[in-house]
């Protein structure tokens, strides 16, 4: 028998193994579904919508808004459907007997969603490159690496919290349909916030995944709506204050530990 | 040397159920030890708790000495736990199943005692199917084989052969045996008595979250020592009416002390007119104990909870 390690990397495994045993659903539809995205919306939009004052083309503009999107679903999806999936089934009792500690939880749900969301953004990214091969040449890929961890990190959470709350898949899609796709949408994924009216300009600024998105296109274009740093600090704060909450929620056990 | 299971004074309420209401109760290295019931009396609360599945409102739950609260780490290394429900997870195969278990528990390299696992449980033809596709006795052999990855010292058996033919029934318990003979301390819940009474040393019964019998397995049979009539006939004498221990459609079972007690009832019998349809005579075995402590038979609760059994 091998000597007793920490039992989070198994969890982590079995996070990875879960999605990528179904990988034609979990990873190949959502790269469709983005590609069906930039096809249409590219088409009808490229010659009427200027971003950047004309210097970034409407196709470039909506690849990287695509990828971030995807990335931010996927994470969602992975971690809400996972844990919920193992309440529904009862063999979340599986994860609940072994020593395993809230952090370690928390590490491997959230590790699994990010490597769904991280590898559903590169698909999307690679397949979409055919229409903006200038994407290549990105002149920040470490800012737009870093917010896509956080966000894909942010969105596990989120996907984790709707889980542990939720007593029905229903109540997840709900919390996926009424909360996370609108503040998906309303982020500027298809447009610049500047092209907005003065109002609807600041309603966007409160909605942290603006600053997700913004932050990771300053890494394709080195441009932006607002400075990436300040877009680095709202997301990552977000990050902190989610992942201490959930910390908490496995902590107490809350509608895991009845 | 800590005991394998201690509870002291454990409660636990749901809303308006009082699941348990101040549990005592020691198990001692290496005892085969039976929880015994009705539905609803705490039994899973109770192995919920020590799992950590469960928390306690008040008292405290050690495995082995640890803590099942502050030193959960420990407590839960040291416990296999075989869940009453027939869970899986549909993503992986059995021989993936027991692998993940195993690291759950941090042993990545546990081939070996998984191979084990897998002969001894008739799975090895198995190894590579998907849950799905098992049956449920098959299953069932899994969850015993997820208990039993990381070698735990303390058993516990939620039910384990609810559902499961006689065949693989007898295989388990084989098994089982094997392992509390190896020195692993096993708790069983069951609902066939019959086999609390042939495997377990010990016994405690749980009632309305109370232990209201905990003993030694003979003891308990002997403290109701004595006959039991099976008697088919349209009803009772009416000094008798106190001896029924149950009743089924013209069937009474009445409690006798000794065999001269059979004379009296015959003659009481005759008095009264009453037809014999039928008569047996049945030696004391665990169902009726279970069941006259159930039946809130004030003697024998006060027997069985006088403290002869070792670890009281």
């Amino acid at each position: 028998m091998g000597i007793a390690g920490a039992g989070w990397p198994t969890l982590l495994y079995k996070e990875l193994l879960r999605f990528w045993k179904v990988s034609f659903q979990t990873v190949a539809a959502p790269v469709l579904t983005a590609l069906l995205y930039l096809l249409i919306f590219s088409h009808v939009l490229e010659r009427n919508v200027s971003v950047f004052d004309g210097r970034v083309r409407y196709t470039e503009f909506l690849v990287p808004g695509l990828i971030m999107m995807s990335v931010l679903q996927n994470a969602f999806a992975n971690s809400s459907s996972s844990l919920m999936q193992s309440k529904m089934n009862g063999n979340l009792i599986f994860v609940l007997l072994p020593p395993l500690s809230p952090l370690d939880l928390y590490v491997a749900y959230i590790g699994g969603a990010m490597v769904r969301g991280l590898v559903v953004g590169l698909g999307v990214f690679l397949v979409t490159l055919y229409f903006a091969p200038s994407l290549l040449a990105m002149p920040h890929p470490f800012w737009a690496l870093a917010f896509a961890l956080l966000g894909s990190a942010i969105l596990g959470t989120l996907g984790l919290i709707a889980a542990i709350a939720a007593d029905k898949f229903d109540q997840v899609s709900a919390f996926q349909n009424f909360i996370i796709v609108p503040l998906t949408f309303l982020s500027g994924v298809f447009y610049s916030i500047h092209s907005l009216p003065p109002f609807w300009q600041s309603v966007s600024h409160v909605n942290p995944f603006f600053y997700m998105i913004d932050g990771f296109r300053y890494g394709f274009f080195g441009l932006s709506d607002v400075p990436p740093a300040m877009s680095l600090a709202v997301v990552g704060a977000c990050c902190l204050g989610l992942s201490a909450f959930t910390l908490v929620l496995l902590h107490r056990g809350w509608r895991l530990r009845a | 040397m800590p005991p394998a299971v201690e509870v002291i004074n454990v409660a636990r309420r749901f809303g308006a159920v009082q699941a348990l209401a101040g549990v005592d109760l020691a198990v001692a290295e290496g005892e085969f030890f039976g929880l015994l019931g009705p539905n609803g009396a705490g039994k899973t609360t109770l192995i919920s708790i020590l799992a950590g599945l469960t928390r306690a409102d008040t008292g405290t739950a050690r495995v082995l000495g640890h803590d099942v609260v502050r030193d959960y780490r420990n407590s839960r290394r040291k416990l296999g736990v075989v869940p009453q429900e027939l869970v899986f997870d549909p993503f992986f195969t059995v021989r993936e199943t027991l692998a993940i278990q195993s690291g759950y528990f941090g042993l990545r390299r546990n081939d070996a005692w998984i191979d084990e696992i897998l002969h001894h449980l008739d799975l090895t033809a198995k190894a590579n199917a998907n849950m799905r596709s098992l049956s449920g006795g098959m299953k069932r052999r899994v969850l015993v084989g997820q208990a039993l990855v990381h070698k735990p010292p303390v058993i516990i058996l939620d039910e384990p052969t609810a559902g499961v033919d006689v065949e693989l029934r007898q295989s388990l318990w084989g098994f089982i045996r094997k392992l509390n003979r190896d020195g692993h301390t096993i708790i069983l819940t069951t609902h066939y008595l019959e086999e609390a009474e042939a495997l377990c040393g010990r016994i405690a019964m749980l009632k309305a979250g109370k232990v209201v019998a905990l003993d030694t397995t003979q003891a308990l049979l002997s403290r109701f020592a004595g006959l039991t009539v099976r008697l088919v006939a349209e009803r009772v004498p009416a000094a008798w009416q106190a001896r029924v221990l149950r009743q089924e459609a013209g069937i009474f079972f009445l409690g006798l002390d000794r065999y001269a007690d059979l004379e009296a009832l015959l003659a009481a019998l005759r008095i009264e007119g009453i037809a014999i349809g039928e008569l047996a005579l049945q030696e004391t075995d665990l169902e009726h104990v279970f069941l006259r402590i159930m039946g809130g038979d004030t003697a024998g609760r006060a027997a069985a909870l006088a403290p002869t059994d070792a670890l009281a």
